[in-house]
């Protein structure tokens, strides 16, 4: 009887501990040099997009931010992370708004449930260009249901609309939920992460990638900034 | 019954004929220095198949009339001249309209296709691709860089794959979605299709004519009246072609420099 | 005159009889049913695509179990409405104008009106139905394949046709079907061609002169000629479109495409070789539509009329002359197409040219009605709704074979109108017409003359009220092919269309009275006389319906011209061309 008592307290204890170590990593994403100016996009073919925009809006390939910080670097672990077979039971969320993609990239879990939905008041026709998953093409309607798919393997898939040549997008689809995307000023944080070796990587869809290692002991925030060369064109 | 068609046909005949005499609907004004002409055509063509068209159908109507329901006890007549005259109508009345149109015809044929554009055209690139239309202004060196299909990058509006890093020329071009033109300007418009067949249709510029791939066209205009006019694709493209259209901004020379001078900057 | 190349025994099993039938009026009725059943497919597309021009984001309840991906949640999608809007013109052209009114009245009464006891060819006559027949089930297929049936139009240009599925949804195994199923068709063709042609001038029975023949008779041999030669053209473009789908070669596509972000593996190919290739077969194509409905129609009012037209010769020539410039003229198509602009000149010759004929047949039909005896019924009805239909139609060519009016025209609404009135409505009244009078014949059993009289008022309404407008809106600049209207130019106009649905609603509905018609006087129909409509041709001298083989054995001579009526002297107020019955002075043609 005090034997399993003292098993329950034991294993209390350690699971407890085991959490109480969840490390986080966290850093800054930021560029070197001069980025090439973003592009202003001419809606005029979509009015019914266009007037949405009371300025027109820009190209998203590199976005910007102060003390030359660079915004939509997803950052992950590619090695190391363990939780391959752990699908989230959520769905992730792609918006045509304004005839955008909103977010303009959407990291995912492999086989997560990805809904897609279309508030324009035109049709759109939503076209992920995969290398290894299978391609399809659907268009959708203003006012028709959410379309709902899955990627079955990781892979950086380019998205673009069909209609509006202008769309452009990008579903990252990646065999860990430890993903995180950079912010406005270049941070990203990947909390909850158990002891171990890691290794993390930032990809910019025009600068490429950079790859980090990182371990984790306990509990501790590892800061990890990631610096990328700007392209002039 | 016989009579009751009789009267439907020329209901019908009327009733079709008054919306272009009236013209509720027809081709919006005409902003071309060519335009005129097809104009003219149409007009002339427009009288000759309206009368033949209520020619024909009254004359049906009233010989049906006239003839419908007779019995064994009513004579059969043939047609004073028979065949002959009818023919020989046939011959002269169309003979001469072919001629006639034919012959004009060819004049407002001539001033589009067989006129070469003036020497100091303004010349702008066309691309269209599915589903869109961009236009390409060389720049303030005069050049056009070289487009490479393979480096097209829609998402960056790279649309006409350009390598700015490696092709000096290039890097001044002025990529837009929208072909502002100069008014009283010759404009040399060419023409590159990037996948399938388009076509490049202003009504009123009275101006069509498709995009071949493989094959780089051009097509010369010279807009005449400032103001904002729809381009839009007439040639089946795929799923878009509903939705594949661009503006044509024919502007003064002055809105027009700084136009460039706005994009330039871009 | 010789015998049949294969004389056929009688047939022994129900297969033998109503299957596998070597009889060509089986054969003819088989041809009919196909293109019955086409024709209700095809409205029913049409209807579908008239509801989305007018209502874009409407639901269209149970059509998402059609096709998931083409109407989610029954909304159709732009590539479905372009995916209707191929099938709709592929049927149509293919299944039912050229099937119809040749193929099937063809068959059915070439034979009979030459004194023949079958064609030259039983068994490749059985043969081109059955394969007409699979070519249909495989174009059907298209509607059931993941990527959904093809949208590049039942004209198919290259490269969207040709470069595959990169180009878009509803360009893969579907466009794949459309061009096997049109390749079958073709075959299919070509053998009831030859079979027309052989039989025409080698059965006819003794007297039946060249000159003695009907002019419908005339109609399907001139159409036959055309067809051979056009059909042969498609054929080979069909296979080298799907050559180039699926075995890498690149007759229709250049080098250097860029389509949907993938750079196409093809060069050195031509996308105006397809145009060359489809118009070449695609311009007489419609005048194998429109010859045959001519010559029903002519046939008919002239029983109608009770007299014979002003000049048999004339009709004939005309006809032969509108077969013959019908080869001139397919860069009429291609005005604005990047073909050296000279050659639109060279075109827009012959184009104008074929006015001629088709100006003198319809002075000639115009010219006959005079001081002519005129029994309306609904045949006749259908026949004079031709002459309308025709003229209204024609009218608007005028128009586009000029190349500078055509700058302005070209793939707007005015084209679309033009076609339709030809050979949607005009032909199709060539359809009907020749029903009304051969289905007594066909079936044994006489149609509801009331019923056929609704049926022509609402469908010559209704048919007026859908296709002129179209010229309107084409004068306006509406340009054709776009699933919906989404700019500021085209809202002014959308009303025009509200009217146009409308009317296609009502005008399809009266095609359910015809349906309702056939099928009930089939079965119940008042007996049909062997000569309802005291008409001089020469099915006219057997039972309705004919035993299977025609003449019962015995081989008819023919001592008259085809349109003896009214000659003076005579016994009635026509003379069959089989009867025995002297007269001093024919009527002359």
């Amino acid at each position: 009887m005090r034997n399993k008592q003292f098993l329950v307290a034991l294993l209390t204890f350690l699971v407890c501990t085991s959490m109480a170590f969840a490390g986080t990593v966290s850093g800054k994403v930021t560029y070197t040099g001069t980025p090439a100016k973003p592009k202003p996009i001419d809606m005029s073919k979509e009015p019914t997009c266009a007037k949405q925009h009371a300025t027109p809006v820009t190209t998203e390939t590199v976005v910007t931010g102060a003390n030359n910080s660079l915004e939509n670097v997803v950052v992950y672990i590619s090695a190391g992370a363990n939780d391959e077979g752990q699908v989230p039971p959520q769905a992730v969320s792609y918006e045509q708004k304004g005839c955008q993609y909103i977010p303009h990239v959407l990291p995912m879990h492999v086989n997560q449930e990805l809904k897609i939905s279309n508030a324009d008041q035109t049709s759109h026709n939503i076209h992920p260009i995969p290398k290894i998953n299978r391609e399809w093409n659907k268009s959708q309607p203003p006012g028709t249901p959410p379309i709902s798919e899955k990627y079955d393997k990781a892979e950086f898939i380019p998205v673009k609309c069909n209609i509006h040549p202008w769309m452009h997008g990008w579903f990252v689809v990646l065999n860990t939920s430890h993903y995180d995307l950079s912010k406005g000023d270049g941070e990203f944080k990947l909390p909850n992460l158990p002891p171990g070796k890691y290794t993390i990587t930032a990809w910019q869809e025009d600068y490429g990638t950079q790859t980090a290692d990182v371990t984790i002991t306990g509990n501790e925030t590892k800061e990890v900034n990631f610096s990328f060369k700007a392209k002039a064109y | 019954m016989g009579k009751l068609f009789a009267i439907t046909i020329v209901i019908i005949a009327v009733l079709s004929a008054i919306p272009v005499v009236m013209n509720y609907w027809g081709p919006p004004p005409d902003i071309s220095t060519h335009g005129y002409a097809i104009d003219e055509q149409m007009h002339e063509t427009m009288w000759e198949a309206g009368l033949s068209f209520l020619a024909a159908q009254f004359v049906l109507a009233f010989f049906v009339w006239s003839f419908a329901g007779k019995g064994k006890s009513d004579k059969l007549k043939d047609f004073p001249g028979g065949a002959k005259w009818l023919v020989i109508a046939a011959l002269v009345f169309v003979g001469t309209e072919i001629l006639a149109l034919g012959a004009i015809g060819q004049k407002a044929w001539a001033a589009v296709y067989f006129a070469a554009p003036e020497k100091d055209a303004l010349t702008i690139q066309s691309q269209a691709g599915q589903f869109a239309f961009y236009f390409r202004y060389p720049g303030p060196d005069g050049k056009f860089g070289t487009p490479h299909p393979d480096k097209i990058d829609e998402g960056n509006q790279n649309f006409f794959g350009l390598d700015p890093e490696n092709d000096v020329d290039s890097r001044d071009d002025i990529t837009a979605a929208e072909l502002a033109v100069p008014v009283n300007r010759q404009v040399n418009l060419t023409m590159h299709s990037k996948d399938v067949g388009h076509s490049f249709y202003v009504r009123e510029l009275r101006i069509q004519q498709d995009y071949v791939p493989g094959v780089d066209l051009a097509v010369h205009f010279t807009a005449t009246v400032p103001g904002k006019y729809e381009i839009v694709c007439t040639q089946l493209c795929g799923l878009g072609h509903y939705n594949m259209k661009a503006y044509l901004s024919v502007l003064s020379q002055e809105d027009f420099d700084k136009w460039l001078k706005d994009h330039a900057a871009q | 005159m010789s015998e049949a190349a294969a004389h056929h025994g009688p047939p022994t099993s129900f297969i033998g009889k109503y299957v596998f039938s070597l009889d060509h009026k089986i054969i003819g009725l088989q041809y009919y049913g196909l293109a019955l059943v086409a024709v209700f497919i095809g409205m029913f597309l049409s209807w579908l695509m008239r509801f989305h021009l007018v209502w874009p984001n409407a639901a269209v309840p149970g059509l998402a179990l059609l096709s998931k991906n083409g109407a989610p949640g029954g909304v159709i999608t732009p590539e479905y409405y372009l995916s209707l809007l191929t099938m709709h013109g592929t049927l149509m052209v293919f299944f039912v104008l050229t099937n119809a009114p040749f193929a099937a009245f063809g068959n059915y009464f070439l034979p009979i009106q030459i004194g023949a006891e079958d064609m030259a060819f039983p068994k490749f006559n059985m043969m081109s139905f059955w394969t007409t027949f699979v070519a249909f089930i495989v174009l059907l297929a298209a509607f059931v394949v993941p990527d959904g049936p093809p949208i590049s139009g039942w004209t198919a240009y290259a490269p969207l046709s040709a470069v595959g599925s990169d180009a878009g949804p509803g360009l893969g195994m579907g466009q794949n079907l459309w061009g096997i199923s049109i390749a079958i068709f073709c075959i299919a063709s070509l053998l009831g061609s030859l079979n027309f042609i052989a039989t025409t001038l080698d059965l006819r029975a003794k007297g039946m002169t060249l000159m003695r023949m009907p002019i419908c008779t005339w109609a399907w041999f001139i159409t036959s000629c055309i067809a051979l030669l056009a059909f042969a053209v498609l054929l080979p473009a069909c296979l080298l479109l799907i050559l180039d789908r699926v075995a890498g070669t690149s007759f229709f596509i250049p080098a250097g495409l860029m389509v949907n972000d993938k750079i196409q593996p093809h060069s050195g190919g031509s996308p105006l070789l397809w145009q060359h290739l489809f118009w070449f077969f695609g311009h007489p194509e419609v005048y194998i539509a429109i010859l045959p409905a001519m010559g029903i129609v002519s046939h008919i009012l002239i029983n109608s009329m009770r007299k014979p037209l002003l000049s048999h010769k004339v009709v004939i020539a005309s006809m032969l002359s509108i077969g013959f410039l019908s080869y001139m003229v397919w860069g009429h198509h291609m005005f604005l197409s990047g073909m050296n602009p000279f050659s639109a000149l060279v075109f827009s010759f012959p184009t104008l040219m074929i006015t001629i004929p088709a100006t003198i047949l319809t002075l000639i039909w115009l010219g006959s009605l005079y001081g002519s005896r005129l029994q309306i019924t609904a045949a006749s009805l259908f026949a004079l709704g031709f002459i309308s239909m025709f003229v209204s139609g024609g009218v608007s060519g005028f128009f586009l074979a000029q190349p500078s009016i055509d700058i302005y025209l070209h793939a707007t609404y005015f084209v679309v109108g033009h076609f339709h009135l030809v050979m949607g409505v005009a032909a199709i009244f060539g359809i009907f017409a020749g029903t009304y009078f051969w289905m007594p014949k066909m079936t044994g059993h006489m149609m509801n003359e009331t019923l056929g009289k609704v049926h022509f008022w609402m469908t010559f309404v209704g048919a007026y009220c859908i296709f002129m407008p179209f010229h309107y809106l084409g004068l306006a600049g509406n340009v054709r092919r776009y699933s919906s209207f989404v700019d500021d130019f085209m809202a002014p106009l959308l009303p025009v269309h509200k009217f146009i649905t409308i009317a296609a609603f009502f005008t399809g509905a009266a095609q359910l009275i015809f349906l309702y018609n056939l099928i009930y006087s089939r079965f119940k129909g008042p007996a049909a006389p062997p000569n309802p409509w005291n008409c001089t041709s020469l099915e006219w001298t057997m039972p309705s319906p004919p035993p299977w083989n025609n003449f019962g054995g015995v081989h008819p001579v023919v001592y008259h011209d085809p349109y003896q009526y009214g000659v003076e002297g005579a016994k009635e107020d026509f003379i069959m061309q089989t009867s025995p019955e002297q007269v001093k002075t024919p009527v002359r043609s």
